[in-house]
């Protein structure tokens, strides 16, 4: 089943388009990379995809559902999913009650063991009791990661994951994601800035060009033999912004 | 003349303590209601609230006393010059404070805080508790600043209080009297008696707001 299916998705700010009809099936068991230039709306394409925002026209459908956007009726559609912000803040309280947080709002009490468990998977085991807000930028991605994946979501969406971070935590969170994709045959959508890591983790890649995608395809394809002129001039970096 | 210092002590931490109390139980939650939600209106009532920081005292009391004065409509509730008449118009002057306040602390949290509770799958009630506690020490905040107010104020209380020995004569308006007749020495004891609660009341708020920055 297609995990989040986004179709003649259009969204304008302040009347200026940033997505014009967008058609994308984001599928079970896949890494997708959504690359494009800074500006273009890959985060606007994430928000509207997690529900967080509403597209002026088409529809978003979850494992098979459409949002409604009807006070509180998607919630369990979207508790199949986490969405890291590109910025992720964190709540002012311990590490490990963040963690905990996406296990609370589920009714689940028993948090310890599994909160133990995501932070062990990313190298955070001794910070539970750290206070979140102290935290560096890599210790917060990696706590991010670990806050998004402790209820085990079927779709992971992730904005600029490793964006400012150095090669170590880089490493560190994309064989993380490897993992729990991997673990769970999840659907892993992410948006990235680094072509290298597109090129790295994800099996399909899709260019986001002038609020349209230009062209989508397996990962290899799109970097090795492009069929779009833009897609090779953007992946080559001969595309100057 | 400790017993009777004893008594104006007891019966201003009782006002005020009382009148913030009232306040924030309407104030607190009224203004995280603004602060969370999309209201009718709310823009003006957030320009009449911050108005009503500046509202002078004196005009309160006049129109508590109005309202309960025997010709006034809350005539027949018998409250002036009783401490609860005090109450009332501390309630009144404070209330906007303490909404006010509660209203901005609630929406410095920013919406980032609540995109990252609905992408962790929070519903509407979760999500405003999780906003809430992240303005926790604004919160606080407001409600002392609240309390210092109504403690501090003078103009109102004496008019629908009267200032009666044993009965509404609290700090600052027994100040008043003493300075009047001249006995300066008990009226610097019973400022200096005010400004230890307002002492007190800040350690409160910096211990607070100390613990949340660790
Ligand atoms: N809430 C908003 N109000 C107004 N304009 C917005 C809003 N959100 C995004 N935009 C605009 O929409 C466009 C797309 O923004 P978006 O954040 O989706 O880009 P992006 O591709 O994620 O960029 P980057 O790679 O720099 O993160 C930008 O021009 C941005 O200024
Ligand atoms: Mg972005």
């Amino acid at each position: 089943m297609t995990a989040i299916d986004l179709s003649g998705v259009s969204k304008a700010y302040d009347g200026n388009p940033v997505l014009i009809g967008v058609d994308l099936a984001m599928e079970e068991d896949e890494i997708l990379a959504i690359i494009g230039p800074s500006g273009v709306g890959k985060t606007t394409l994430l928000r509207l995809a997690s529900g967080l925002e509403r597209p002026d026209s088409g529809t978003v459908a979850i494992l098979g559902t459409p949002l409604t956007y009807v006070n509180g009726r998607d919630l369990p559609l979207k508790r199949h999913m986490a969405f890291i912000l590109q910025k992720p803040v964190a709540f002012k309280e311990t590490v490990s009650e963040n963690v905990a947080y996406g296990l609370k709002v589920r009714d689940i009490d028993d948090t310890e063991d599994l909160v133990a468990h995501a932070l062990e998977a990313v190298g955070l085991a001794e910070m539970g009791d750290r206070m979140a807000t102290r935290l560096s930028g890599g210790e917060m991605q990696r706590m991010a990661f670990a806050r998004a994946t402790v209820f085990e979501p079927s779709i992971l969406l992730l904005d600029e994951f490793t964006a400012n971070l150095d090669p170590q935590n880089v490493g560190v969170l994309e064989r993380a994601v490897i993992a729990y994709q991997r673990e769970r045959n999840a659907t892993v959508v992410i948006v990235t800035h680094n072509l290298f890591q597109a090129r790295r983790i994800s099996t399909r890649t899709t260019l986001l060009l002038g609020g349209r995608l230009v062209e989508t395809g397996p990962t290899e394809r799109i970097f090795e033999e492009p069929e779009d002129e833009r897609t090779r001039a953007f992946v080559s970096g001969e595309m100057v912004f | 003349m400790a017993s009777e210092l004893l008594y104006v002590t007891a019966l201003t931490l009782a006002v005020s303590g009382t009148a913030t109390l009232i306040a924030s139980l309407i104030g607190v939650p009224l203004g995280s209601r603004l602060a969370l939600r999309e209201t009718v209106g709310g823009r003006a009532i957030k320009v009449f609230l911050y108005t009503m920081y500046g509202f002078p005292p004196v005009l309160a009391g006049l129109i508590v006393y109005l309202m309960l004065s025997n010709d006034g409509p809350l005539g027949f509730l018998d409250l002036l010059f009783t401490p609860g008449a005090m109450i009332v118009a501390q309630v009144l002057l404070i209330t906007p404070i303490v909404m006010g306040l509660t209203l901005s602390a609630v929406s410095e949290v920013g919406p980032e805080v609540k995109d990252t509770a609905k992408t962790l799958g929070a519903d509407e009630r979760q999500i405003s508790r999780t906003v809430l506690r992240g303005a926790r020490v604004g919160v606080i905040t407001a409600v002392m600043v609240g309390f210092g107010r109504a403690i501090a104020e003078v103009g109102a209380v004496i008019i629908v209080g009267g200032n009666i020995q044993w009965h509404t004569r609290v700090l600052t308006t027994a100040i008043v009297l003493e300075t009047r007749r001249g006995n300066f020495e008990y009226a610097v004891v019973l400022g200096a008696i005010l400004l230890v609660i307002a002492l007190s009341v800040y350690l409160v708020l910096s211990y607070y707001q100390e613990r949340d920055r660790r």
